[in-house]
């Protein structure tokens, strides 16, 4: 049996049978519910397939060595866009919500550029000579990030809290609710 | 000429988990997020559809972040600031989805031809 199938291949496999096993359980789970995503006739069905998807994501950035961002994907992708998608989902309700999410005149040519955009995609991924490094993760991710954020990236940091108060600002801005008056017509608030 | 896909399917290459692996998951990932884009009627699935896509783009910078600069953290650090990002532009599309839906009564992108000539 060993013969058959080649002893470098039963050593790739057991020397790391975790990551292995990690990396194509979690593809297979981010793959299949990113799908379902798109395919599903109910649009609540989607967004809970899309909560899978994401925590599906935040299991593939613990096999990166990459905890604070695994932690990050599920307090404000898995919770917050989730919910604030469904609460969404809500307020511009219908009747019926069946057929809440339908395909439009354009399916064919979709596929079709997605059909020319994936295998170029892989191909140009297999073709690559990658220049993986020797060295290793260090254990402790948070602090190095945290040191980082305030000091090399500190000006990017702060543009980007500025950018989350400005959309929060202008998002309620533009969601408010714009009063008709009923005798001239006119909008006014 | 060796054709790189044939070394994708052989059993070794697919067992020593590296970098292209990571990016061609990304690079699906990313196109079902497109084909969702283009093809869906609802102007909330295409939101939903373009997080998928920033998704993709996170697992890639992260597995680049692993494999290249370790000890840098670079990677890491753009998909935080992307992650910050999505999340702004996911609330404003969504207040803009119901400001429109509050004019029109309806969430079909083919209906949203205020700016058409």
């Amino acid at each position: 049996m060993i013969d058959l199938i080649g002893r470098e291949v039963v050593d790739a496999f057991l020397s790391n049978f975790w990551s292995i096993g990690a990396f194509y359980t979690l593809a297979l789970v981010i793959v299949a519910s990113g799908m379902l995503v798109v395919l599903m006739k109910n649009i609540v069905h989607s967004v809970l397939w899309l909560a899978v998807c994401f925590i599906g994501m935040a299991g593939l950035f613990l096999t990166l060595d990459a905890d604070f961002l695994a932690a990050v994907q599920v307090l404000v992708y898995a919770g917050a866009v989730c919910i604030m998608v469904v609460l969404a989902i809500m307020v511009i309700r219908r009747a019926d919500m069946k057929f809440s999410n339908p395909f439009n005149a354009q399916v064919y040519a979709a596929a079709g550029v997605v059909a020319l955009v994936l295998p170029v995609c892989v191909f140009l991924a297999a073709k690559t000579e990658w220049l993986v490094s020797r060295a290793r993760v260090p254990e402790d991710t948070v602090g190095p990030i945290a040191t980082l954020m305030l000091s090399k990236y500190v000006i990017p940091f702060e543009v980007v809290a500025v950018l989350l108060l400005v959309a929060l600002i202008g998002a309620l801005l533009i969601a408010r609710e714009v009063k008709t008056d009923a005798n001239t017509g006119s909008q006014a608030d | 000429m060796q054709i790189p896909v044939v070394k994708l399917i052989d059993p070794v290459t697919m067992l020593s988990i590296g970098p292209a692996h990571y990016v061609i998951l990304s690079a699906v990932l990313f196109c079902i997020g497109l084909f969702g884009v283009l093809a869906k009627r609802n102007a909330v699935m295409v939101l939903i559809c373009i997080e998928l896509m920033l998704n993709a783009v996170n697992i890639n910078l992260a597995a680049f972040s692993k494999y290249v600069t370790p000890a840098d953290f670079t990677g890491q650090i753009f998909a935080i600031f992307v992650i910050a990002v999505a999340a702004a532009e996911v609330g404003l599309g969504l207040a803009i989805i119901i400001a429109i839906y509050r004019n029109k009564v309806s969430v079909n992108l083919d209906d949203f031809d205020l700016l058409k000539w």
